[in-house]
């Protein structure tokens, strides 16, 4: 009888809860789409920042994207030519390229009022290369005299402020440099360097829920991991003024996805076209598509910690790899273009002048199977018969270049055993790897510049124990010459001593230069005046909406 | 969950007698009553089946005339010779590859084109077959058989044995396929296939288990198995011989379209980087390296996906064929 | 039946236990996640040490999870790298992906079972091969490959709905996310069904209740369908809990911030407080539809009772 009872009831609760789900999915069906967005406003993609928007915290694209806007430091490279031009400096000035006074323009202030001063910016950099405040740029500060006082490499720090940064008065500040560094002043267009306002340590939650900085934009509204809302601020006393009234910035997962969204009409800008649309971005986009060099060259390093690639002879063997690498075949079909294969070891936003030589590797980084079959032979063959290629492969699709890379040395060496890929699951993993020396063959090592100088592609890569000298090459020349074009106050000497220094990489072969990396995007039929600066990032000031 | 067999339970009781059960049947209009009873002829291989044959020859007498059978029985032994002997169709080398063939269509020679790295799809395609095939039958053999073992038991016996059993199966449903491919891969690896396989079955297993569990939960209520268990059956033969062929087909279902899912779950391993690894081939990595390509090359997708349709398909078909044959109430 | 929920309620302690320790301990043995916070650079080592000690990685394992299951009883989830709240990060996705799992699981229901049902009782005739057919291609094309042909067909070759989802993700945006998220499933729960019915159609039961004249749409409904659903619901029930955790493709492909994305992220970048929040949710997620599967199935068949 229970039993009966209950079948009665249960057609009837089933009904109701089928009702209630179409009645919730029939509800919902009349909520809004999409917020509007307010005219001449520019909808870009975006990605998730990795870490708090702090300058000094940001070490990657994304963030740097928000902190090209709403910050100008004291110079600013130049989005055509990447020569670092004055911005709020008035004049920087060296008699001996190590200690440095740096004057302040007048008449700047930040987007909530304050003056930007020369403290605005003494106070920035003590902030970030003080341990406690565990800045991820902090060893961008360490050629000032005194950081190993407030960044000690273990233990607690003995000073609160670097000894070498000394405010003169409100406009002028003088800066004292461990060593001679000549371009020193050059490097003072990266993020890590701009003047934070007094907001930013007073009410330091508040300024990272929304930040406030000196640049052409404001933030009006973040929220994160979704859209940030920025809007032109009028009040802005720079010649960058923004030409459009805002800049949506929309955060996108999947690169993809922001590329379906640009045809579809949602989005005015994609910074990054997805490789698998390259075939036929052209017939997508026409004339609105942008493929231009940026500051970003790939190589394989070599673990030269391991004696079986640092044995005499090995360096025929490298070089032999090097040659084994058809990069001409694989940036056309892979890439279609947008990698040019390397033929040094910086990259051609450098320009002539910054030290870019184009043909400066020679016949080590042309293809030619034969001769890299002979090479190889003649180094002793490689370590253990053959070779495995490590990279991470979360991110990048990396995948698709290490199986190119991989049979063009297959091919070369009629052995398609000779070179595997070693596929890695997470950065993380692959970067311990990396630095705790477990490679045994060569891995991917990606560099993108801070900024457009030689020295930055050469010193902290090949320097005996620089910091991404991942592969432990050190050549006593090389350091030696690395040092005298740093000391060199004539910018066409000092580019010299740099291209001496690649040359002996070209003979050492520590790490294959593969290709240098473009920088590719997209945008809409509404918005026009689209540039990438030498960073790959979209020069969001000069973008103009149609009405 | 049940815990009392219902054989115990006097309500139940009534649906063995046939006069009960028949009676019930008009007049409750309740289905879930209506069952078979046993006055309706014995159940083959149930007590009182005698010197019968056993359901399980009776199925194979079926099976072998069954056409459906047949069919699928010759296309998975066509697709075995070619897992263990592929040079016998391809006898390219599926490692050879040349860019400047890249995604290029057909060709004398080259059937099926080439795929982003100008290697030859047919000859992937039937290379492949040994390692998807490998993984795809062991993978949802380990886990069809840990998961009904497992899941039958608790379903089964209910009570503790259910609780705990089950609630294991809820901790490893927990896991994300990425994070346990990532820990329990980059521990275990090596080039053969076998830790692949095992970290299938260990994510698959809890499925499987839960739709057996659920299967024999519903298979122990029915009137034949209260009355073979009033009969003086021991849980093994109850088990076995009345509730298992009763409770199979959800699990055949399950685990026949699993086989699919897991072939290509191997891919979604190899794309993160601690799946298959070259020189290996297979159809999930190409088919990852295809899915995309689709704009560009849908040739690449077509054939390895193909192939895996057509394995699908024969062991949907069998496993159907087997089901059918295993069903008494079709005699 | 009151007691019996409870028991089962109170089971969850030791699986909420079981759970986070086996997940904090497989993103541990991950291994250090501050090396990867420096991008192309080698990471400073003071620095490093810093945020590690921060974070707690400096202690031993059972140290850490001890620290973490403290933090959790006090509501303090901890945070992502980002310096977001992980609490924060869960009370945006969930809702989000809640809505795409309950799009995907009616999709589920009334085009699985519908289709499931005409197969079973055509058997072997055209309705049941095309079916079969659809199974199959659904089994063997990947989720992107389908999701990215029906985003261009649906957002851009026909302009009928946005291609990605916006960030308040309301259900007329999730439906064709939730149609491609339900693909895969929807193959399992049609041969189920299928093959449920096919089973019963046989029985003794229908075939009194067709003697003895009912309509024909009752006998489906109430007999037939009612007695073939175990199996369906089961997976059903099994289904939501890796609908959830697991639609990192689907929620890619639309632009979805949801739980998939979160847990993804969390895993790649090796931050446990995410993924322990994350998962540890989704477990609860399990249990629960598990613990509605068991109800369910007293519902379908009465004869099956909870003690």
């Amino acid at each position: 009888m229970r039993g009966r009872r209950r079948t009665l009831h249960r057609p009837s609760r089933a009904r109701a809860g089928a009702a209630a789900v179409a009645l919730l999915l029939g509800a919902a069906g009349c909520g809004g789409g999409a917020g509007s967005t307010g005219a001449g406003v520019v909808r870009a993609s975006w990605g998730d920042p990795q870490n708090p928007l702090e300058p000094a915290n940001t070490n990657e694209v994304q963030g740097g994207k928000v902190l090209a806007m709403i910050f100008r430091g004291l110079k600013q490279y130049d989005p055509g030519t990447g020569e670092a031009k004055n911005m709020l400096a008035e004049k920087i000035e060296s008699k001996d390229q190590q200690h440095f006074t740096v004057t302040v323009k007048d008449g700047w202030t930040f987007s909530n009022g304050e003056k930007v001063t020369a403290a605005s910016f003494v106070d920035a950099w003590n902030y970030a290369a003080h341990v406690d405040n565990k800045q991820k740029n902090a060893p961008f500060f360490q050629e000032i005299e005194g950081y190993d006082k407030v960044h000690p490499r273990s233990g607690t720090p003995t000073a609160r402020t670097l000894s070498g940064l000394v405010l003169k008065d409100e406009h002028t500040f003088t800066v004292a440099l461990r060593t001679k560094f000549s371009t020193w002043p050059d490097t003072l267009g990266y993020a890590a360097y701009v003047p934070l306002p007094r907001a930013f340590f007073d009410h330091h939650a508040a300024w990272l829920k929304k930040p406030v900085g000196n640049g052409p934009y404001r933030i009006d509204a973040y929220t994160r991991g979704s859209v940030m809302k920025l809007s032109r601020w009028d009040g802005y006393p720079g010649e960058d003024k923004a030409r459009n009234s805002g800049v949506e910035l929309r955060v996108y997962t999947d690169n993809n996805t922001a590329y379906t969204d640009l045809q579809a009409g949602n989005l005015d800008l994609v910074d990054d076209i997805p490789s698998t649309q390259l075939k036929n971005v052209r017939a997508d986009l026409g004339d609105r598509y942008i493929n231009q060099p940026a500051g970003i060259v790939q190589t394989l390093a070599f673990p030269l910690y391991d004696p079986a690639w640092s044995r005499p002879g090995a360096d025929k063997v490298r070089r032999g790899i090097s040659m084994a690498i058809d990069r001409d075949r694989i940036t056309r079909t892979i890439y279609r273009k947008t990698r040019t294969p390397a033929t040094d070891w910086t990259s051609p936003v450098l320009g002539e002048k910054g030290g870019y030589k184009a043909g400066l590797c020679g016949e080590a980084c042309t293809y030619d199977p034969e001769k890299a079959k002979r090479l190889i032979q003649d180094g002793g063959g490689l370590p253990g018969g053959r070779i495995t290629l490590t990279s991470n492969v979360d991110t990048g699709s990396h995948r698709l270049w290490m199986d190119a890379v991989c049979n063009s040395i297959n091919n070369a060496l009629g052995n398609d055993r000779a070179c595997t890929v070693n596929p890695v699951g997470t950065f993380a993993d692959f970067r311990n790897q990396m630095t705790e020396q477990r490679l045994t063959g060569p891995f991917r090592s990606g560099w993108q510049m801070d900024y457009p100088l030689a020295q930055n592609f050469l010193q902290p890569l090949y320097y005996t124990d620089a910091s991404s000298n991942y592969g432990k090459f050190s050549d006593a020349e090389f350091d030696g010459l690395v040092d005298e074009a740093n000391a060199e106050s004539d910018t066409a000497r000092a580019v010299g001593k740099f291209q001496d220094a690649e040359r002996i990489l070209a003979r050492q072969m520590p790490a294959i230069p593969l290709w240098y990396q473009n920088g590719s995007a997209g945008y809409s039929e509404n918005v026009a005046d689209v540039h990438l600066n030498p960073f790959s990032v979209p020069v969001y000031e000069r973008i103009t909406v149609k009405p | 969950m049940p815990e009392q067999p219902a054989a115990h339970d006097p309500g139940a009781d009534t649906a063995v007698g046939p006069a009960a059960g028949g009676a019930m049947a008009v007049a409750t209009d309740d289905a879930g009553t209506l069952q078979r009873s046993l006055d309706q002829g014995p159940v083959p291989g149930g007590p009182g089946s005698g010197k019968a044959r056993s359901l399980w020859s009776d199925a194979w007498h079926d099976l072998r005339r069954n056409p459906v059978f047949v069919a699928s029985a010759l296309v998975i032994a066509f697709l075995l010779l070619i897992a263990v002997w592929p040079q016998s169709i391809a006898p390219g080398n599926p490692l050879s590859c040349d860019l400047a063939m890249a995604q290029d269509g057909p060709s004398p020679g080259h059937p099926f084109g080439f795929d982003t790295q100008g290697c030859d799809v047919y000859t992937r395609t039937v290379h492949g077959a040994r390692a998807s095939i490998t993984v795809g039958l062991c993978a949802t053999a380990g886990a069809a058989l840990l998961g009904s073992v497992l899941g039958g038991l608790a379903g089964y016996y209910g009570g503790w044995w259910d609780a705990l059993l089950s609630r294991l199966a809820d901790v490893f449903f927990g896991i994300p396929v990425i994070l346990g491919g990532l820990v329990f891969l980059s521990v275990v690896t090596s080039d053969t296939v076998w830790p692949v396989v095992g970290f299938i079955v260990l994510l698959g297993w809890p499925q499987i288990s839960r739709i057996a569990r659920g299967a024999v939960v519903g298979a122990k209520q029915h009137d034949y198995v209260q009355a073979a268990r009033s009969l003086g059956a021991g849980h093994t033969r109850l088990l076995l011989r009345h509730i298992a062929p009763n409770a199979v087909a959800p699990v055949i279902v399950v685990a026949t379209i699993a086989l699919g899912t897991y072939i290509a779950l191997e891919a979604t391993l190899s794309f993160i980087g601690v799946g298959l690894r070259p020189p290996t081939v297979s159809w999930g990595i190409d088919i990852s390296n295809a899915s995309t390509q689709i704009r560009n090359a849908p040739h690449m997708l077509l054939w390895p996906a193909g192939a895996l349709s057509i394995t699908v398909l024969s062991f949907i078909m069998l496993g159907d064929a087997v089901r059918d044959a295993l069903d008494p109430k079709l005699r | 039946m009151g007691r019996y929920v409870v028991r089962r309620l109170l089971q969850m302690i030791p699986v909420f236990v079981g759970s986070t320790f086996l997940i904090f301990f497989m993103v541990y043995a991950l291994g250090d996640p501050v090396a990867a916070l420096f991008g192309d650079k080698a990471p400073d080592p003071a620095t490093a040490a810093r945020i590690r000690s921060e974070l707690y990685l400096d202690a031993p394992l059972w140290k850490q999870y001890l620290h973490y299951m403290g933090q959790i009883l006090t509501g303090d989830f901890g945070t992502a790298f980002t310096g977001q709240p992980v609490l924060e990060l869960m009370a945006d996705a969930f809702p989000v992906t809640l809505r795409l799992t309950i799009v995907a699981v009616c999709f589920e229901i009334l085009f699985g079972i519908t289709l499931g049902l005409l197969g079973g009782l055509r058997r072997g005739r055209g309705t049941d091969t095309t079916v079969l057919l659809l199974t199959l291609v659904v089994v063997s094309v990947p989720t992107f490959v389908s999701g990215y042909v029906l985003q261009y067909l649906f957002g851009v070759k026909w302009g009928l709905v946005s291609p990605s989802v916006s960030p308040y993700a309301t259900f007329d945006e999730l439906m064709l996310p939730g149609l491609v998220l339900a693909l895969t499933s929807l193959a399992y729960v049609t041969r189920l069904t299928r093959t449920s019915v096919a089973e019963n159609s046989r029985a003794d039961y229908l075939r009194t209740a067709v003697a003895k004249g009912l309509p024909r749409h009752r006998v489906v409904t109430r007999h037939l369908l009612r007695n073939s659903l175990i199996p369906v619901v089961t997976f059903i029930g099994t289904d939501i809990g890796a609908l959830m955790g697991g639609a990192i493709v689907t929620e890619r492909i639309f632009n979805i911030h949801g739980v998939g994305y979160q847990l993804y992220q969390g895993i790649l970048r090796q931050n446990s407080p995410t993924v322990v929040g994350f998962v540890t949710v989704l477990v609860l997620v399990f249990l629960l539809a598990n613990l509605l599967v068991d109800l369910l199935y007293a519902v379908l068949d009465p004869r099956i009772r909870h003690a």
